[in-house]
């Protein structure tokens, strides 16, 4: 590795982010810099592009306070990385890194790149060992596995925050093989309190001993949004896949991720694609959320759990339609649910967990877990079409089925969507069992007929 | 080899000053690492090139070494049953645990080879000269299409290195060249073969929504739009698992690296239900997931049917299942934003439309350089942004393929799969292939189509009269109508890709399930024409056996169908004695 270089008095111009400097020194593209104003004040870049004379460097924080000839640029020689080492987990970092609650450096052991490399195809392990969230409506109906990553579309003012902790506190395997469970909180231009009330809740369940929080405040420069989760997610596949961990990250907001891409993009004076946003935002996007997974021969896995609020509440909107190609599923909360007073206000029929199929039924939860869940989205589906044709004559111009299926819906969200407690996934499923059994057994089209003869037609032997 | 030195870097666009001549398209080795870039602009004495690797690390100054010949891939008998990336370089769990750039080392596979020619022997472009030892299709060594010549000599049955030369041609001119058993192709220009066919047979699905409404010729070509969690992929994978090609080489373009992790997982396993051998066997994988290099991204789409254009020269019938088209389109785009070329629809170049249409017209049924006949079937997932199909992707390739099946977010969202929307999708080859069904011993194929989409067209409008007037007011006709295109959605068209019964359904079990509904559908029609109220159908327990008529009787149990026809007759002249001694009572 070699020395750094300083170079002082090479700035030629300074636009927005970008640094404009003579080359003086063998740089590299990608390389690592650091910004040194007049005040003193060390400000992390990288180079961007560059030719025999001159060199372009990003700036990743703010520039605010630099000016052309007092300012030092120190070439790092290597890309951007951080130094990784044991005890990460009890300490809060800043975007880059950097331990922000009074405590020690950590001890450098080894140093990763923050861009993290593309997972060998091939040496992936298919992600299989379901995760009891003790979510009804995600454990029955929308199943996360280890490996996964499964974002929350979520809508301002929706509680998808106190859902997330929830679940960052209460996942578990259900076997006993548990091993090492940890969690990475990365705020993403989060409010203070968001970060605060996360922090106090993983406190108050003894579970921060075995949490790494990464934040970026909302008043901080939107460059270093882009590199929060990238440093997060170095630290995370540290803990990961050298310590052999099962860290599950959470992510909040990747709105304001994407905000702050779309802002950086055209201060860089791109050619702006679907609503401004740049045309490698889905290629940019999948270096984060492509860092889940589980790796042959690895003990350890990388769970994604990123939130995000869709702009305007439109599943349609860049964020949430780009992110929803590239992660398993998604989990989609809903505001007329809310209003209705259903917590966690999960809208089942537009959620999905792709990985469902690999990580439940025989072998994996229950044999009759599948065709439950399934047969519960077919009734649930119906029972919306009715409410839609409800609307317009009324409840009384249905026929019979139909009424019954409204009264299903009603149940369904009343009963299973919406829970105070925490909830086995055999609770759940014992939930749904009763559930269906309102229905005709004609329409339950989607069991077979030992399944209707041991949870439907003789429901005492099934408890 | 020709040098230039780089003078200009960003991203993975880079500019290089010239001492010899290039080529446009030239392939690269870049910088120490030796990664892999392809030249696309010419200009005085500099040149533009793509990486397709991370260029991390690279600056001015660094050697660029031109290799003469433009991005080609070697198409061997190294290929078959395995993964690679995007530029067909070996992916494997030996590879280590992250992709890394210049992963360089090519195949280096051993195979036993049998020689089918003599000395003195003339042989022309794309004729076989022997054969490797293995398990699986796609094991005949061809000439290079554009070489032809007197054979020189040619070594014993033994085995070799894939790239070792086994063989010496001379040709018209006397020069000598050297085969081995794998030789270069470039990925961007199609194979030459003797003559295109047209399309004559589908390519048999096993998915009774695609073959009994919307099927594909074979050497055809299908697009498959659709939202995200609408089910492409699941259907992409359905497809490449029981379909009848030969070959399968399915590209994972700019997708999620857990789905190749699928693949990967699960077709060693399964087996393939013609050949009882693996699945894998005839599969190759060709994997550049959505995190690895963007550029190399835009080439694996080239790679992929180049591969698969190999296989149809050795007379095999090939299918490709490319996912997702989107993604390919927007590394296009990416790259030339790059350029700083002129942007046209929604930032796409505007030559958009006229890539898409020289990838599409790489599908083909052909007969192939050595007189045999084979065939590239083109199956490509399109990525709309929103679901919305009037974007430029699926614009333009709509004008391009044959057959078109439209995922649908509200079947999805029922869970009813596969989610295709019977009436915004539409197959253009049915009246060709109307013929084959009628070899395979219904003649009624046409009619029952015709019939079926009909019945889900009423349905559509009927449904929406029934929102205003409710449905117990529409006539009883009307609404035995619904009642018969539930049936069919829920009982013929949906299919599940996990049910180990009903994942595939061949096309003489189709035939039976669609006879059975039709005498159910023909029987109601003139129960209620006689005056049983729609209701009392609705209640027939015969229904539910019909409606899990796919899920209960699988292809063995084609015999018990026909006892089916038998308990539908029974149940309406039941349904007719009970209606006439309560008319007489």
């Amino acid at each position: 590795m070699s020395a750094d270089v300083i170079l002082s008095g090479a700035l030629t111009g300074l636009e927005g982010p970008l640094l404009f400097a003579r080359r003086e020194a063998n740089v590299a593209l990608n390389d690592a810099v650091e910004v040194i104003g007049r005040e003193g004040r060390g400000r992390v870049g990288r180079v961007s592009a560059l030719d025999e004379e001159a060199m372009v460097i990003e700036v990743l924080e703010s520039t605010t306070g630099l000016d052309l000839d007092g300012t030092r640029i120190r070439i790092r020689q290597r890309p951007l990385e951080m130094a990784l080492g044991p005890g990460l987990l009890g300490r809060v970092f800043n975007s880059v890194g950097a331990p922000i609650d009074g405590g020690p450096a950590l001890p450098a052991e080894r140093r990763q790149r923050v861009d993290g490399m593309a997972i060998n195809p091939a040496a992936r392990d298919l992600p299989r060992d379901f995760i009891e969230t003790t979510v009804s409506t995600i454990d029955l109906m929308n199943s996360l596995v280890r490996g996964q990553k499964l974002p929350l579309f979520s809508c301002g003012g929706l509680p998808h925050d106190r859902l997330a902790t929830q679940i960052a506190q209460r996942a578990r395997l259900r076997d006993a093989q548990a091993g090492e469970f940890c969690v990475v909180f990365v705020g993403i231009g989060v409010p203070y309190d968001t970060a605060e009330n996360f922090r106090y809740a993983m406190e108050k369940s003894g579970a921060l001993a075995h949490t790494a929080m990464f934040l970026n405040h909302a008043d901080e420069p939107s460059t270093q949004r882009l590199l929060t989760p990238r440093f997060a997610l170095t630290a995370a596949e540290y803990l990961a896949f050298v310590e052999d961990r099962h860290v599950l990250v959470v992510m909040t907001d990747m709105t304001n991720y994407c905000e702050a891409l779309r802002e950086v993009s055209a201060s860089h004076g791109e050619i702006p694609s679907r609503k401004g946003y740049p045309g490698y935002m889905y290629s940019d996007l999948a270096t984060i959320f492509e860092r889940a997974g589980c790796i042959k021969g690895l003990p350890g896995t990388l769970t994604q759990l990123p939130i995000l609020t869709m702009p305007g509440d439109d599943i349609g909107h860049p964020i949430p339609d780009l992110t929803g190609y590239i992660t398993e599923g998604q989990i989609v909360l809903g505001r007329e649910l809310d209003r209705k007073g259903v917590y966690p206000p999960v809208e089942v029929l537009p959620s999905l967990s792709r990985l469902m199929d690999a990580g439940t039924g025989k072998g994996y939860t229950h044999p009759d877990h599948p065709a439950l869940s399934n047969q519960l989205f077919a009734c649930y589906a119906r029972a919306s079409r009715a409410r839609v044709l409800a609307s317009v004559m009324g409840v009384d111009g249905l026929p019979e089925t139909d009424r019954r299926f409204l009264e299903f819906g009603d149940a369904f969200e009343e009963r299973l969507v919406s829970q105070q407690y925490p909830r086995t996934l055999e609770e759940s499923m014992a939930l749904g069992w009763e559930l269906l059994r309102a229905l005709p057994v004609s329409e339950l089209t989607r069991l077979s007929g030992e399944q209707l003869a041991c949870y439907i037609e003789a429901p005492a032997e099934a408890g | 080899m020709t040098q230039a030195v780089i003078q200009w870097i960003g991203g993975p666009v880079l500019k290089a000053r010239v001492s010899e001549p290039f080529q446009i398209h030239e392939a690269l080795a870049v910088g120490e690492q030796r990664l892999l870039g392809e030249v696309i602009q010419l200009s005085g004495d500099l040149l533009t090139a793509q990486v397709y690797e991370d260029t991390t690390g690279l600056k001015p100054g660094d050697p660029v070494v031109g290799s003469g010949l433009p991005l080609s891939v070697a198409l061997g008998p190294g290929i078959l049953g395995n993964i690679f990336d995007g530029l067909l370089r070996p992916l494997s769990e030996a590879s280590g645990h992250w992709f890394q750039p210049g992963l360089a080392a090519a195949r280096s596979g051993q195979f036993r080879f049998e020689p089918g020619v003599g000395e003195g022997d003339e042989l022309a472009g794309g004729q076989v000269f022997g054969q490797v030892d293995g398990p699986g299709p796609g094991r005949a060594c061809l000439v290079p299409p554009l070489l032809s010549g007197r054979v020189r000599s040619i070594r014993p049955a033994g085995t070799y290195a894939e790239d070792e030369p086994v063989l010496e041609i001379e040709d018209a001119g006397g020069r000598v060249h050297r085969v081995a058993m794998q030789h270069d192709w470039p990925v961007r220009r199609p194979r030459p073969a003797a003559e295109r066919l047209s399309a004559d047979a589908p390519m048999v699905t096993g998915q009774r929504i695609l073959d009994t409404l919307f099927p594909v010729a074979r050497g055809g070509r299908a697009a498959l739009p659709g939202g995200f969690g609408t089910g492409k992929t699941v259907l992409q994978e359905s497809l490449a698992k029981w379909c009848d090609a030969d070959v399968i080489v399915y590209v994972g373009c700019g997708e999620r690296g857990n789905e190749m992790a699928d693949v990967l997982d699960e077709f060693p396993h399964l087996e393939d239900p013609r050949t009882g051998r693996p699945l894998m066997e005839r599969t190759v994988i060709i994997a550049n997931t959505s995190n690895m290099p963007v550029a190399a991204r835009e080439a694996s789409i080239y790679t992929a049917i180049t591969v698969a254009e190999y296989f149809r020269d050795q007379g095999l019938h090939v299918a490709l299942m490319a996912d997702s088209t989107s993604r390919w389109a927007e590394a296009l785009r990416e790259v030339s934003g790059r350029l700083g070329e002129l942007p046209g629809e929604s930032g796409y170049p505007a030559y958009l439309a006229s890539r898409l249409a020289d990838f599409y017209e790489r599908a083909s049924r052909v007969k192939a350089l050595n007189g045999e006949e084979g065939s590239v079937t083109v199956i490509g997932a399109v990525s709309p942004p929103a679901g919305d199909f009037s974007e430029p992707v699926t614009s333009h390739t709509k004008r391009y393929v044959r057959s078109f099946w439209a995922l649908d977010r509200g079947r999805a969202q029922a869970r009813s799969y596969p989610a295709i929307h019977p009436l915004k999708s539409y197959a253009e080859d049915v009246d060709t292939l109307a013929r084959w069904w009628q070899l395979q011993g219904n003649s009624e194929w046409r009619e029952y189509r015709r019939r079926l989409l009909g019945l889900l067209e009423s349905q559509a409008r009927l449904e929406r009269m029934a929102r205003i007037v409710g449905k117990d007011s529409l006539p009883p006709e009307q609404q035995l109508t619904l009642l018969a295109a539930d049936l069919m959605n829920e009982g013929f068209l949906r299919q599940s890709a996990f049910s180990e019964v009903d994942r595939f359904c061949s096309p003489k079990r189709q035939t039976a399930m669609l006879r059975l509904m039709m005498q159910f559908i023909d029987l109601a029609g003139e129960a209620v024409a006689a005056g049983t109220p729609p209701a009392e159908i609705a209640a027939m327990p015969i229904l539910r056996t019909l409606q899990r008529l796919g899920e209960e009787f699988g292809e063995d149990d084609l015999e018990r169908q026909s006892e089916v026809a038998s308990e539908i007759g029974a149940a309406f002249n039941a349904l007719n004695d009970h209606k006439e001694a309560a008319d007489v009572g």
